[in-house]
């Protein structure tokens, strides 16, 4: 039942809010959506956390062997719970903002939650794939009606990147379901089908360049910044916080266990791929003058972290990823409602154009900090157990290289804190200028968004274990598979 | 059964309580009362502290103490856990009892700052004093590390303090980055020792069944990995430069965090780990030149510099690279009896120059000081007391735990010993530049600041007072055996902790003359630095060699030159030339030949029937012939 509700309330909702005339209205019911949506997902995790309420099976597209299969599992719950919490911080911090055609604004938003809950609920890939779909498509339409002013090109080649990853995507599906014993699109179904290594390599690249695009890893990463400069920050703020989780997600479910041969043979091309990517996109960051593509560039880079985490490939470094999906969807969000608090009062996120503001504003400015650091993953912040996770998982990789990854994983967040200091310095410290003079702290409802956020940075930081606890099984799961290829590996090479 | 030590998780909470209240409540309370629960909090955890020591001493030391699971996945297991023994409950006693007295004289010292600020720094140094007790306290390297970074975020807080000023924030983002290329080091050297053994506990990696599963490799690594990340916290060769910058946080933080406390972290670490270092020759021999090195360049540097706090700062450098030499000799006791005797002479130093500067109305220039005795006779003679204690005269306490290092150095070899007696010699040359200068000859300042000048009030010289008792008596915990037996009363309360090192190999006589020795050449030090400073006047600009030491050997320069424009530099080739025109060329260049192909083949579709029926013969012929050459 449990994971019924959280795709059906946000589709319901979202369908139902197109038909409200009044924009406030609109707002007030998409709260309250979101807000059920997030007690369902909470009771997922704690009351009904039985198997008969965390599994839904019923006959869907029968004549296409598909069916509407979906369950809330360890691999899935954490992120059901982000996007759960994600949409009421969205929507809180963005109370001020009145949008042209509200009602379409919301009702868009909604259904692309829905889309997300699918993807990370679904267990046949053909509701994957239209759950993905659902998910995109209202992303499409809020960036290219709500964006800035080249939010047509930007769009445009947003929709193509991913298109193309999903045309992949579709193929690769298509081809696995048609070789298995039973023709049907279960995920059961594909892991049994145990392709042979051979034959799991082209594949293999199907789903990877999908999910890699919606990652984003360098080098398919430049629809990103334009995106989430151009598209309105509450819609971006779902893109970076939740949806490119979809692309990690994709790997844990749809890659590592069907193709585990092959994901443990590209494993030595893949991970400096990403590291490279995060020092690159690290660097590039320091050289931003624009708070948007900043947030951006470091999104990108966290991300090529968690990318390299999972193609570690060991139990550590999934435990890392997954709790760390959570914590940097969490932490960007928070990123974000700063930059457009500081946007929508002074009417530029030009970093050179404004100076001080912690003068003024002092509590947005304690917000940003204690977010910013837990952004740089400072221990006791939510981050710092996810990335030492990760870390020690790169660490303990069966590559030789093991401990060159672990450096250039370092060097990035060397450059994380002194991207992230010098923001804060040159933003808010500093005396104030014209500009900022007459600047405001911040309203009840943002510092109710920041302040929930600023709880559990805190508690996940000083208690990770909570986190920990759920994502173990699916960890030692997950690595199993990879402890079957390397046996295999080892023996054939005897 | 429960151990009465299981509430030392107190002695940290309560001064996290204190930054939580003086955080949140800041535009609330009254400043008085911010003083109260700052200052208040620490005491308190001074006076577990001594309740904890006095368990200890009494032979009472529990197995770690454990709380909850930090980090626990199937294999590592990382318990939130403390471990009290003989060595942490020393560093528990000076970072606690030396806080409370720096907390007191910040509320007279800070009180011109408005309450929502005084809040604020009040609130950074308690979290300060959590931090600093969650790193020797933690039972595992990964507690540890989160103090570790802990204090490195509150020396960047304090440190740009004041805001406005944005080359104090410049100075504490300094502070921050060059610490974390530091604790980059150590982290590694966590995974390290997580691959090879599984655990991070010490008491579980000092056990001689898992040493004996670390190769030697290992352990050299390990080591240089930890030592990296203390060069960074404690201010050593290569790392060094954020520390004398980091002199732009108010006194008092220089004087606890970046004198007393924070800095001596990483003699700290490698105390703890000694067990580690004595296994690998290379290390050692690596963090002994290091350290001697660092004495030496720090004090040349100290010996030119103008501003008060950068004199003391390179002084604490030079101090620090005397204790990891001693580390690096294996006189463990001795490095870690010098962390507690300096935190003594040098809180008490910085804090007289916070009262110095205090009375000159924010005038750091010891240039435009000069005859301050006469006008501040309790910071005279304590800063006086200071300067005798750091130079090394008997019986003030720098005497007893520099010899410690100087004789642990003669043991290694005679030559090392003249270079380090050469450092310390420079030391008693400096300081006691800086004390004529500031003190005797006559006033050089404005008429003004002439005029402003005062003693400080009690909350200031109070501190001072006790820290220069501190610093007399301080030493007597460590007189060498050769005066009295049993007298070194710090090397045996160590010793279950860290095994004395070796046998004595040098004579008693020969103690006596090295003694004597030093002695007698910090006195032609201090006599000459008097002869040539008491009567001060200003002189022209430096020239040749001296310039080079004002500008501190140029290495900022240098790191600028190599290391942070040739970065910032690359970052935004990166920007305008890679990600533009490369990537997002190439991907741009995919959809235009897209583009172009699909208008290319728009063109096929001319509506002419013969052209179509042209193209359907050519693929019918295409298809066929593909077929016939597959057959085949």
């Amino acid at each position: 039942m449990v994971p019924v509700l959280l795709i059906l309330i946000p589709l319901v909702t979202g369908l139902v809010t197109f038909f409200f005339k009044d924009g406030r209205t609109a707002k007030s019911w998409a709260l309250f959506s979101a807000l059920a949506t997030l007690v369902v997902s909470v009771l997922g995790l704690t009351v009904l956390k039985e198997t008969k309420y965390l599994q839904f099976n019923r006959e869907w597209l029968s004549a296409l062997n598909s069916s509407f299969a979906v369950q809330l599992d360890g691999m899935g719950q954490l992120l059901c719970l982000l996007n759960a919490v994600a949409y009421p911080l969205v929507i809180l911090s963005a109370w001020k903002n009145d949008y042209k055609n509200q009602n379409n604004f919301y009702a868009l938003m909604l259904l692309a939650q829905a889309g997300m809950m699918g993807v990370f609920l679904a267990t046949d890939a053909l509701l994957f794939y239209f759950c993905w779909e659902l998910a995109l498509i209202p992303m499409y339409f809020l960036c290219s009606q709500w964006g800035g002013e080249k939010r047509i090109p930007v769009t445009f080649k947003f929709f193509i990147y991913t298109f193309v990853g999903s045309l992949l995507m579709l193929i690769g599906i298509l081809y696995l379901q048609a070789h298995t014993k039973d023709h049907s699109f279960s995920w059961q179904s594909f892991i049994d089908l145990r392709l042979p290594a051979n034959k799991q390599q082209w594949i293999f690249w199907l789903f990877f360049v999908a999910f890699a695009i919606k990652m984003p890893v360098f080098p398919l990463h430049t629809w990103q910044p334009d995106t989430y400069e151009q598209a309105p920050t509450a819609t971006t703020m779902i893109l970076s916080g939740v949806m490119v989780k979809m692309g990690l997600f994709g790997i844990l479910r749809w890659l590592f266990p069907v193709m585990p041969f092959a994901s443990f043979q590209w494993a030595d091309f893949i991970t400096p791929l990403s590291l490279c990517g995060a020092i690159y996109a690290s660097l590039i960051a320091i050289r931003q003058d624009d708070l948007k593509r900043l947030v951006a560039y470091s999104s990108i880079a966290h991300i090529g972290l968690m990318c390299a985490a999972a193609f570690a490939q060991n139990e550590s470094g999934f435990q890392g990823l997954m709790i760390q999906m959570f914590n940097h969807g969490i932490n960007i969000i928070g990123l974000w409602i700063v930059v457009e608090i500081t946007e929508r009062q002074f009417g530029t996120r030009k970093i050179s154009e404004l100076g001080g503001i912690a003068q003024k504003a002092p509590v947005l400015a304690a917000f940003l900090v204690i977010i910013a650091l837990a952004n740089i993953a400072l221990p006791l912040t939510n981050a710092f157990p996810g990335e030492f996770l990760m870390f020690n998982g790169i660490f303990s990789s069966v590559t030789v290289y093991h401990v060159w990854f672990t450096v250039m994983a370092g060097l990035s967040i060397i450059f994380g804190a002194i991207y992230t200091l010098n923001m804060i310095r040159k933003v808010f410290y500093g005396e104030t200028i014209e500009l900022t003079r007459a600047a405001n702290d911040i309203s009840m409802s943002e510092k109710l968004a920041l302040g929930v956020i600023v709880l559990i940075i805190f508690v996940l930081g000083v208690y990770p274990q909570l986190m920990l606890n759920e994502t173990a099984a699916t960890a030692s799961a997950v690595n199993e598979k990879f402890d079957f290829v390397r046996q295999t590996l080892l023996e054939q090479k005897k | 059964m429960k151990n009465t030590l299981d509430i030392v998780y107190l002695i940290p909470l309560l001064p996290l309580l204190g930054f939580l209240i003086n955080g949140l409540g800041r535009k609330h309370l009254s400043k008085s009362l911010i003083g109260i629960i700052g200052s208040g909090v620490i005491l308190a955890s001074f006076a577990l502290s001594i309740w904890v020591f006095m368990q200890v001493k009494g032979g009472n030391i529990p197995p770690d103490v454990h709380y909850f699971d930090f980090i626990n996945i199937g294999a590592l297991k990382i318990p939130f856990a403390f471990k009290i023994d003989q060595l942490s409950t020393l560093f528990l006693l000076v970072i606690t009892g030396v806080g409370f007295l720096i907390h007191v004289y910040s509320v007279s010292y800070m009180h011109e700052e408005k309450a929502e600020h005084f809040g604020r720094y009040f609130s950074y140094l308690n979290l300060f004093v959590f931090s600093m007790l969650l790193l020797v306290m933690g039972a595992n390297f990964v507690i540890m590390f989160i103090g570790w970074e802990g204090v490195g975020l509150c020396s960047y807080l304090l440190i740009g303090y004041w805001f406005k000023n944005q080359e104090y924030n410049k100075a504490a983002n300094k502070a921050f980055i060059m610490n974390r290329i530091g604790d980059l080091a150590f982290l590694i050297a966590i995974f390290w020792l997580i691959n090879k053994l599984g655990t991070v506990s010490f008491s579980e990696v000092f056990s001689p069944a898992n040493l004996s599963k670390l190769s030697p490799t290992d352990i050299t690594v390990i080591t240089l990995l930890l030592f990296i990340g203390a060069t960074g916290k404690s201010a050593q060769i290569p790392l060094y430069t954020w520390l004398p910058d980091a002199m732009a946080g108010p006194t008092p933080v220089s004087a606890l965090i970046h004198a007393a406390t924070m800095v001596t972290a990483g003699i700290y670490m490698i105390a703890r780990c000694h067990v580690l270092y004595s296994m690998s020759h290379l290390t050692m021999d690596i963090v002994t030149y290091i350290g001697l090195a660092t004495a030496l360049l720090a004090a040349t540097i100290a010996l030119k510099q103008n501003d008060i706090k950068k004199v003391l700062a390179y002084s604490t450098v030079s101090q620090l690279g005397f204790m990891f030499l001693a580390l690096g000799c294996g006189a463990y006791a001795a490095a870690v009896f010098h962390v507690m005797t300096h935190a003594f002479f040098k809180a008490l130093l910085f804090l007289g120059s916070g009262s110095v500067i205090h009375a000159m109305g924010g005038e750091q220039d010891i240039r435009n000081m000069g005859g301050l005795n006469k006008k501040m006779r309790i910071t005279f003679i304590t800063f006086l007391i200071g300067c005798i204690a750091i130079a090394g005269i008997p019986p003030f306490s720098g005497f007893f735990s520099k010899d410690a290092i100087l004789l642990s150095a003669f043991v290694q070899s005679p030559l090392l010993y003249s270079i380090v007696l050469f450092a310390a010699l420079l030391t008693a040359f400096y300081m006691f530049r800086l004390f004529f200068i500031v003190f005797t000859g006559s006033f050089r300042g404005t008429h003004e600041q002439e005029h402003h000048l005062h003693e400080s009030p009690a909350a200031i010289t109070i501190p001072l007072i006790i820290l220069a008792i501190l610093s007399v008596i301080g030493g007597f915990v460590g007189i060498p055996e050769v005066f009295a037996d049993g007298g070194d009363k710090i090397s045996s309360f160590l010793s279950p902790v860290i095994a004395a090192h070796g046998e004595h190999t040098v004579s008693h006589s020969a103690e006596y003359m090295l003694m004597g020795l030093s002695t007698a050449l910090v006195v032609i030090m201090i006599i000459f630095a008097w002869i040539k400073f008491r009567n001060y006047q200003r002189t022209g600009a430096e020239g040749g060699f001296g310039k080079v030491l004002e500008n501190k050997w140029y290495v900022d320069e240098l790191y600028d030159k190599v290391f942070v424009n040739p970065l910032h530099r690359f970052g935004g080739f990166l920007k305008s030339v890679i990600e533009n025109k490369v990537v997002d060329g190439l991907v741009n260049g995919v959809g235009r030949a897209v583009n172009y192909g699909s208008r290319q083949l728009r063109l096929l579709q001319s509506g002419q029937t013969g052209s179509y029926v042209l193209l359907m013969v050519l693929s019918m012929v295409l298809i066929f012939a593909v077929q016939f050459f597959l057959r085949k």
